[in-house]
């Protein structure tokens, strides 16, 4: 589903050499389109000076514009931060927060931290996968409910703990979680 | 800003809040917070106005004070606590001021969950406002800065931090003064000073807190540290995870910055320092220093061999000082009351206080501040209010999924970095969650074997292959599939794990599996030969649901 067929070469830096001095210079890439949100990234990349260790920062800027990375987008990173596409690729698969694939219009978290497992996670993603047939970092067929799970959430006063969509619910019981998830599957259908 | 400029700011700050007869507080944190607070605090507000009320009742939010279970927690005035609070109690609560308490939402403070905590590094979490630099300017803070900076070398700085004992809070407990020292000692062109704010122990929220309560204390101790190792850059590295936190400390750089705090010529003197914030993107295993620096770079977060340490070669090579957000923030108090004074607090040799995350089958959960020392006893049965339901406690997990499920017949001994390691546990970041009977310990160690499985970089081979390995005999035995060769070669690998694995996170990984079989052997024995599991856990959920 995410290849990399073609390889960086074609779309890489385009190097050009100076004749009397023989700095290697790199032509500034530009944006894969005309859509507004490419110049927070660049702005982002500008404020780490353009230089690779700027790169989380980019990758971070990208998912909070677009909700997720694409191949163009982690192509148009590497290219303007001067790095291998293979290293771009490898950051954004190691780190847990990035995904390579876009969500579901509603998003729920289910907290599997410690407190939340003692306290009967477990059950609730049991119900999601009995209901929706989702598992972890699956999306309904129709892309409306997103299932995701998180290592802690650092809401443990109040667990069992579940995002939906941002706002953390506490103490949610398999039931609570069953009618909140149906509202999302009913209503905008 | 001068010294009396900050002193002008204090007292305009005190006497403009000593003008309220009353003042009610809203927690704003983030257990609070997703209980509905800020409509609390809302109603609260219009309620003052609609009143005409707002010359003398001040409704402010306030960071985390402390029961998160029974948020949203509500204070009016230093004597009254509400918990539960629901907007359509607001009229209520403001009726009241005058009068009696409303007793439905009272919440008692005379109870050992607020009686016996020792708060340092949390005095102002709950009591100033997080959002405005002026509350922690009067509340004395930046004045252990403007002492380090016009009255002390940076040498007597860290003969404080010394004598003060102060160690590490991120885990390992090394010597905060005794790593500032190496690092003011060695030579590169530029030094950096980096906070680790990458709690990623699950069952740890302190570091959270603190941030979201208190953000300008973490930043002034860093301040500190900057000037005693000579460091001019500073990051803090934070979990991407805490939106609300990042929020808090970006706004407090900006504010101090623009007071003249951050910056270049830092109170009229030579000593400039800027801090910028690096977002974790979720790895357990960027809480290591080697691999957080490689993080920082904007790299994959993975550790690399020591020596050289972090303090003589590590972010671009140069010196640098990793400390954690609770180490940080343990600073200021030291400077401005002497390292002595902190040291009249805790063990031999712990110091001082720890914060705790209680959580779990406890009846208080939420955040405590304790002088090190006190019992596990204490901490579950006094301040945690024992076990709900009427159950049996079964075992305290400490330090994560680097620490070990303590049983009851370890209850009595003292919370110090000693004891705990003595007992095959770690201090860790603070984490404390308590098991009841209800708890499978071997459905525990399976578990956090599955969370250092997938959280392992990959990089080693013990911690890749070992974690994979010592995962799917854990699955056997909770499938209860698993033969007593299997359970030998548990062991075996325990031990291999401890002692080849690259970094921290392989090292500790047998931890929770090594105390399990120590304590609780009869249970894997129940699994392995009777095929039962006497938790009743086991053999109801799919065995090895990945989490």
């Amino acid at each position: 589903m995410f290849s990399f067929a073609g390889g960086v070469g074609s779309k890489g830096p385009r190097r050009t050499r100076d004749p009397k001095t023989t700095v290697v210079t790199f032509a500034k890439s530009a944006p894969p389109n005309e859509d507004k949100r490419w110049r927070l990234v660049d702005a982002t990349m500008r404020r780490q000076g353009q230089q690779s260790r700027g790169l989380i920062e980019a990758l971070h800027t990208v998912q909070e514009a677009f909700g997720y990375l694409d191949q163009q987008a982690l192509r148009y990173v590497a290219t303007s931060l001067r790095v291998p596409l293979s290293r771009a690729y490898g950051v954004a698969t190691f780190y847990h927060f990035f995904t390579l694939k876009p969500a579901g219009e509603h998003t729920c978290v289910i907290c599997m931290g410690t407190a939340c497992y003692i306290k009967g996670a477990t059950q609730l993603l049991e119900g999601v996968k009995r209901d929706l047939g989702l598992s972890p970092g699956e999306t309904t067929m129709d892309r409306k409910v997103s299932l995701l799970t998180a290592r802690c959430l650092g809401s443990c006063g109040l667990a069992p703990a579940v995002v939906y969509d941002q706002e953390v619910a506490g103490k949610v019981s398999p039931q609570a979680l069953r009618e909140h998830l149906s509202q999302w599957t009913r209503h905008d259908a | 800003m001068t010294p009396d400029e900050l002193k002008q700011i204090a007292d305009t700050e005190r006497e403009s809040l000593g003008c309220f007869r009353h003042r009610v507080n809203v927690c704003v944190a983030a257990g609070c917070l997703s209980c509905q607070s800020e409509a609390v605090k809302e109603a609260l507000e219009q309620d003052v106005s609609r009143r005409g009320w707002g010359d003398h009742c001040q409704v402010k939010g306030t960071g985390c004070m402390g029961l998160c279970a029974d948020g949203p927690l509500v204070s009016a005035g230093s004597e009254r606590l509400y918990k539960g609070v629901a907007a359509s109690d607001a009229a209520e609560i403001l009726d009241s001021l005058e009068g009696p308490p409303v007793s439905r939402l009272r919440c008692p403070t005379d109870v050992p969950f607020f009686q016996r905590q020792h708060k340092i590094v949390l005095e102002n979490s709950g009591v100033i406002d997080p959002e405005r630099i002026e509350e922690y300017i009067a509340a004395e803070g930046y004045q252990a800065l403007i002492r380090a900076l016009t009255e002390m070398t940076p040498r007597e700085v860290i003969e404080q931090v010394m004598k003060s004992g102060l160690r590490g809070r991120g885990g390992a407990g090394y010597p905060t003064g005794l790593k500032w020292s190496t690092v003011a000692k060695s030579v590169g062109t530029q030094k950096f000073v980096i906070c680790n704010a990458d709690e990623g122990d699950p069952g740890a929220f302190m570091d959270r807190s603190v941030l979201e309560s208190d953000p300008h204390r973490v930043l002034e101790g860093m301040l500190i540290a900057a000037y005693a190792v000579g460091s001019t850059e500073g990051y803090i590295y934070i979990r991407a995870e805490y939106p609300l936190a990042i929020k808090r400390l970006r706004g407090a750089i900006r504010q101090a910055e623009r007071a003249g705090l951050l910056g270049a010529n830092i109170c009229g003197t030579r000593f400039n320092f800027k801090i910028d914030l690096r977002l974790g993107a979720g790895a357990f295993v960027c809480g290591e220093e080697t691999a957080l620096i490689a993080s920082v770079e904007g790299k994959r977060g993975t550790p690399r061999p020591r020596p050289p340490y972090p303090a003589m070669e590590g972010l671009l090579g140069e010196p640098t000082l990793i400390n954690n957000v609770e180490t940080f923030a343990n600073v200021p108090p030291i400077i401005r009351n002497g390292g002595d004074w902190y040291a009249q607090i805790g063990t031999e040799t712990s110091k001082g206080t720890k914060v705790f995350a209680l959580a779990g089958r406890v009846q208080n959960t939420g955040l405590v501040e304790v002088p090190m020392g006190i019992t596990l006893r204490e901490m579950v049965f006094e301040i945690g209010g024992g076990i709900p339901e009427g159950r049996k406690f079964k075992a305290v997990q400490t330090g994560g999924p680097s620490g070990g499920c303590l049983p009851a017949d370890t209850l009595d001994i003292p919370v110090d970095y000693e004891s705990l390691a003595r007992l095959g546990s770690i201090m860790g970041s603070g984490g404390m969650i308590v098991m009841d009977e209800s708890s499978c310990m071997v459905d525990v160690a399976r578990y956090f074997m599955d969370f250092c499985m997938t959280e392992s970089c990959g990089k080693c081979v013990p911690c890749r292959v070992g974690t994979y390995q010592m995962h799917r005999i854990l699955s056997a035995i909770t499938g209860m599939t698993a033969t007593p060769q299997d359970l030998a070669m548990l062991e075996q690998l325990c031990d291999l794990l401890k002692h080849t694995s690259l970094c921290g996170l392989g090292q500790s990984a047998p931890n929770p599996v090594v105390s399990t079989l120590k304590s609780f052997a009869t249970e894997y024995k129940a699994h392995i030969e009777d095929h039962k599991c006497p938790a009743g856990v086991c053999g109801q959920q799919p065995v090895g649901a990945s989490v």
